[in-house]
C-alpha cells in the first residue's frame, strides 16, 4: 500500500482509471437524461479527472494553486450547464457521481482500510461540487439580468407599417417608467420617419386601468403636437366593457378592435385604398 | 413572495410598483379558479389594479388580502386593500367621478365601485384606509 495512507484515493483512481472514468460518465449521463451527448460528457469527465489528479492527492484545499486548472474548468462547466438550462442538482451530480463510483469500487475490493481514503476523497469532491454550484448560480443570475435588459429593449419596438404609418405594439404592463420609454420611442419614430399616423396596439396589455388609460391619452396628445394622429387598436371586448364601466373617456381618439382595421383606417386617411386585382 | 395562506387567504405586501403586478396576477389566478367570466375577471383585475395603485400612491403602501368567497351556492373573490396612510376626509367627494387629490383621472375609486359587486370603503382622517371589494360568479 501507499506510504501516505491519507492520500491513497489517488492511487485507487490511477489503478482503475479507465473503469472509474467509464462508470463516472455513465452515472453522470444517467442524471442528465440524454440531454448531452456521451462523448461531450466523457471529455468533461476526463478533464475533471485529470484536474483532480493534478493535486497529487496531497492537497485538500480546492482553492490551492495546484487546482487552478480544475477550478477554471468547473467555472466553465457551471456556466455552460446554467445556460443549457440544467437544474442545480443535475449540474452538481456530474461531480458527486464520482463518489458513488469509487464507493462501488471499494465495495468490490472489500478493503476496509481504503474507506478512510474514500472519506478524504469525499471531502474534496464535495468542495468541488459546491464550487461548481457557486459558479452555476452566478451564471444563472447573469442570465436573469441579461433577460431583464432584453425585455426592456423589447418593450418599445416602433415598427413601420407603410409610408407615413408607424405602429407601436404594447405588451405587458404600462407603468410610468415604461410609458416614458414608450412615449419617447414613438415620438422619436414619428419625427424620424415623418409619419402622420401612429397605431398604438394594446392587444398585449392585460388590463387597462385609469393609469394605463391616462398614459395612453398623454401619449396620443403628445403625438398630436407633432402633427400625427393616433389610432388605438387591439381593444378586446372585455377591455371595452371594463373601460366603459370605469368611466374612462377616449374622447375623439379613434379606436379599433384590431390592428388590421386600424391599418386600413390609417391608409384611407392617407388617401390610399386597397383594391383587389380584378 | 406570498405569505402562507391563512384561512384560504393570501396576503401580499404593497410597497413598490412591482407589487401591483403581483396583486393583479394573484387576483387573476383566483378569479380564474372560481371561474368568473372573462369580462368579470377583467373587471375585477382592473379594479384590483386600481385600488392597489391607490394604496401605494395615496396610502403610502400597505397590503392586499385575496380570498375566495362561498355563500350558499354562489362563489366569488374578495380583495381587501389596507394602508395606514392619511385616510380620506370626504368620502363622498372621493367617490365623485373626475375628482382627484393627485393628478390622475379621478376615476379610480368611483370607477372601481362600478366594476365590482360589493364595495366597502372604511376610512377616517389619520386612520388609514381599507377598501373591500368582491365580485360574484353569475
Amino acid at each position: 500500500m501507499s506510504p501516505q495512507p491519507d492520500h491513497q484515493w489517488i492511487d485507487l483512481l490511477r489503478e482503475n482509471e479507465d473503469e472509474v472514468i467509464a462508470a463516472w460518465t455513465a452515472a453522470a449521463e444517467a442524471s442528465l437524461a440524454g440531454r448531452m451527448t456521451g462523448s461531450d460528457l466523457a471529455n468533461d469527465i476526463r478533464e475533471i479527472y485529470n484536474g483532480l489528479l493534478a493535486g497529487e492527492g496531497a492537497e485538500t484545499d480546492i482553492r490551492s494553486s495546484v487546482y487552478d486548472g480544475l477550478r477554471a474548468l468547473l467555472n466553465d462547466l457551471g456556466r455552460t450547464r446554467a445556460r443549457q438550462g440544467f437544474s442545480p442538482t443535475e449540474a452538481a451530480t456530474s461531480i458527486f457521481a464520482l463518489k458513488q463510483v469509487v464507493l462501488d469500487l471499494l465495495g468490490r475490493r472489500g478493503d476496509l482500510a481504503a474507506y478512510r481514503a474514500f472519506a478524504n476523497l469525499s471531502i474534496i469532491v464535495d468542495d468541488l461540487g459546491l464550487y461548481m454550484l457557486e459558479t452555476y448560480a452566478n451564471a444563472r443570475e447573469t442570465v436573469i439580468a441579461q433577460q431583464a435588459e432584453t425585455l426592456l429593449e423589447l418593450s418599445t419596438p416602433v415598427v413601420k407599417l407603410w409610408d407615413n404609418i408607424v405602429a407601436l405594439p404594447l405588451v405587458g404592463t404600462l407603468d410610468s417608467a415604461r410609458t416614458q420609454v414608450v412615449m419617447e420611442a414613438l415620438l422619436q419614430a414619428l419625427v424620424d420617419t415623418g409619419s402622420e399616423h401612429a397605431i398604438i396596439d394594446i392587444t398585449g396589455v392585460p388590463a387597462v386601468d385609469t393609469q394605463v388609460a391616462q398614459h395612453l391619452l398623454k401619449t396620443v396628445q403628445a403625438a398630436r403636437l407633432l402633427g400625427a394622429e393616433c389610432i388605438v387598436s387591439g381593444i378586446r371586448p372585455q377591455i371595452a366593457q371594463t373601460v366603459v364601466a370605469l368611466g374612462i373617456e377616449f374622447g375623439d381618439i379613434h379606436t379599433k378592435a384590431n390592428l388590421s382595421d386600424a391599418m386600413l383606417l390609417a391608409m384611407r386617411r392617407s388617401g390610399l385604398d386597397i383594391v383587389g386585382r380584378s | 413572495m406570498t405569505d402562507a395562506p391563512t384561512d384560504d387567504q393570501t396576503v401580499l405586501p404593497l410597497k413598490a410598483d412591482s407589487d401591483v403586478v403581483r396583486v393583479r396576477q394573484l387576483v387573476r389566478d383566483v378569479a380564474t379558479a372560481v371561474r368568473l367570466s372573462l369580462v368579470d375577471q377583467t373587471k375585477l383585475v382592473t379594479a384590483a389594479s386600481e385600488l392597489a395603485r391607490n394604496t401605494l400612491v395615496y396610502g403610502g403602501g400597505g397590503e392586499a388580502r385575496v380570498r375566495r368567497l362561498t355563500q350558499g351556492t354562489s362563489v366569488g373573490v374578495e380583495v381587501v386593500f389596507s394602508d395606514d396612510g392619511p385616510g380620506i376626509a370626504d368620502t363622498d367627494l372621493a367617490l365623485t367621478d373626475g375628482w382627484t387629490s393627485g393628478n390622475g383621472l379621478g376615476l379610480g375609486l368611483s370607477g372601481t365601485r362600478r366594476l365590482v359587486d360589493d364595495f366597502h370603503l372604511d376610512t377616517a382622517p389619520g386612520a388609514g384606509t381599507t377598501v373591500t371589494i368582491a365580485k360574484w360568479r353569475r
